[in-house]
């Protein structure tokens, strides 16, 4: 579905990525793990349009994205819940998930969907008419979940969910990204709780200073004696 | 000697300052950037008018003039800020002071520098009518009127539409607002057009009461207007709305009492005040918290 060709990117004389390849076929949980500043949000951000990229290519089902405004590249099928949640903390619950369907114009469908993320997140509709400022960390995650499901995108990226919330909150999250591939969604995963990451990921990528130095299924990453070492600490041998 | 005629004005003045305020407020809201070059549009709407009026059929000339400032208003956002938009705020203030000046001279270019005489341009609302045992002009009392069904036109538009959503949203945040899809620069252009449309109006009604249009005629009226958002709370559109007609309200009492002098130093003391006491205003960004 998504496939990322030796992709470069460079901001301000640093280059962020040097020539990363990878792939998210359709219907898969992939994740991406590595250290802080190692190029991950980078990619989910160049991948989205809102980083320029050197080099390299990144298509969707074939169509190129690099070079296209960010509104093209939502409407082909992509959404983002970004780092840090982000939500609109001075609309409200409902009005977050209406923007996240903002380039659709099928009210109909639109309604079913709010009625679809509001099973997903039962708390979410019990909170519907409050400003999303005064939502929980754990709540305002899922609104930002809620609202990049709002443009129903064939790829979901998620960066860093899991992000200053409390462990049980963080399994209640991963619990649903799950549930949302189940539903057709493929899901691009960015974590540094690499732990959880690999255990619900088919597809793993390890990113290191820019590069990929090692890729396979979650198993096998979550098997693998130099990720233990780097990213797993030693609890887990 | 009673008041209420100087009231009277006064609850019109602050009209006219809170059509030109809200133009500040919301290019502030979404740009953080104080407009300079705001009061030199409205300049523009009322010379537009003066030629206007005098060479084609009202109908006609007051919609042109409108459709002029708008398009001023959409253009100095393209040339002169929107290549700014990664740049510091510090070279986009600069960006607005400049255009500021350039607007000044070539109006001064046009004109030849001589105050273009404003003679009766729309003359049914210069009538004389009589309220309250007070004479006045219909514009006094239209003004008011017409900015509170704008205001609320306005702010109508921000809650309950899909470009209002957009330039909420956008005020809060670029990035966030540009991964759900919103084009930022459109909903940049339309806080421009808006702003300008409002204080094409302002300058309309405003210049009703004036002898004529000169090249600095934007000045005065800009500099209160942006006093009046200050006060309000810059970034809200109550707020603009409100301190408009506490400035205008006492600027023209402040006539009535006889110190007509000290009418102007009221209004930059206010801000000098403001700025000093409550800085955000009577409205300041409202900061949503956790409960």
């Amino acid at each position: 579905m998504l496939k990322i060709d030796n992709l470069h990117v460079a901001y301000g004389g640093i280059q962020a990525l040097r020539g990363i390849s990878l792939e998210v076929p359709d219907g898969k949980i992939v994740t991406l793990i590595g250290a802080n500043g190692a190029g991950k949000s980078t990619t989910l951000r160049t991948i989205t349009g809102l980083v320029k990229a050197a080099s390299g290519s990144v298509t969707l089902d074939g169509q190129e994205l690099l070079g296209q405004p960010i509104d093209k590249i939502v409407s082909a099928g992509i959404a983002m819940s970004p780092e840090g949640r982000r939500v609109f903390p001075d609309m409200t619950v409902l009005e977050n998930l209406k923007i996240g369907a903002y380039l659709r114009k099928d009210k109909a469908e639109i309604e079913k969907d709010i009625q679809w993320v509001y099973s997903l997140f039962p708390r979410l509709e019990e909170r519907s008419w409050q400003l999303a400022g005064t939502l929980s960390g754990g709540e305002q995650q899922m609104l930002a979940v809620g609202r990049a499901l709002m443009s129903r995108p064939k790829l979901m990226m998620l960066d860093e969910p899991s992000l200053g919330l409390a462990p049980l909150v963080v399994q209640d999250i991963f619990k649903i990204i799950r549930e949302i591939n189940r539903q057709g969604v493929t899901v691009l995963l960015i974590e540094q709780n690499a732990n959880m990451a690999l255990k619900i990921a088919d597809l793993a990528y390890v990113l290191e200073t820019g590069t990929i130095t090692m890729s396979g299924t979650g198993a096998e990453l979550l098997a693998d004696e130099r990720v233990k070492e780097a990213y797993l600490g030693k609890q887990n041998k | 000697m009673s008041l209420l005629p100087y009231m009277i004005n006064g609850i019109s003045v602050g009209g006219q300052y809170a059509l030109i305020a809200i133009g500040y407020t919301l290019v502030y809201g979404i740009l953080r950037l104080i407009n300079f070059a705001h009061g030199d549009v409205f300049m523009v709407a009322g010379l537009v008018m003066v030629y206007a009026t005098a060479s084609m059929p009202i109908y006609l000339a007051l919609p042109l003039a409108i459709l002029v400032t708008v398009v001023l208003g959409f253009t100095i956002e393209r040339v002169a800020y929107k290549p700014l938009r990664t740049a510091p705020r510090m070279s986009l203030m600069i960006s607005a002071i400049g255009v500021s000046y350039l607007i000044q001279n070539l109006a001064f270019y046009i004109t030849g520098g001589v105050p273009q005489p404003v003679s009766n341009p729309i003359p049914w609302i210069s009538d004389q009518v009589t309220v309250l045992g007070a004479s006045t002009k219909r514009v006094t009392l239209l003004t008011p009127v017409l900015t509170i069904v704008l205001v609320f036109l306005l702010v109508y538009i921000i809650n309950h539409t899909k470009i209002g959503m957009a330039m909420r949203a956008a005020a809060k945040d670029f990035e966030t607002a540009q991964l759900m899809g919103i084009k930022i620069n459109a909903v940049i252009s339309m806080t421009f057009v808006i702003g300008s449309f409002l204080a094409a109006v302002g300058a309309m009604l405003y210049f009703t009461n004036y002898p004529s249009v000169a090249i600095t005629s934007g000045g005065m009226p800009g500099l209160k207007a942006f006093v009046a958002a200050v006060f309000g709370g810059i970034g809200s559109i109550p707020g603009a709305v409100v301190g408009a007609f506490i400035i205008g309200l006492c600027e023209e009492v402040i006539k009535g009492l006889g110190y007509t002098t000290f009418s102007d130093a009221f209004t930059f003391a206010l801000l000098i005040v403001v700025l000093c006491v409550r800085p955000t205003g009577l409205f300041g960004e409202k900061v949503t918290d956790k409960v």
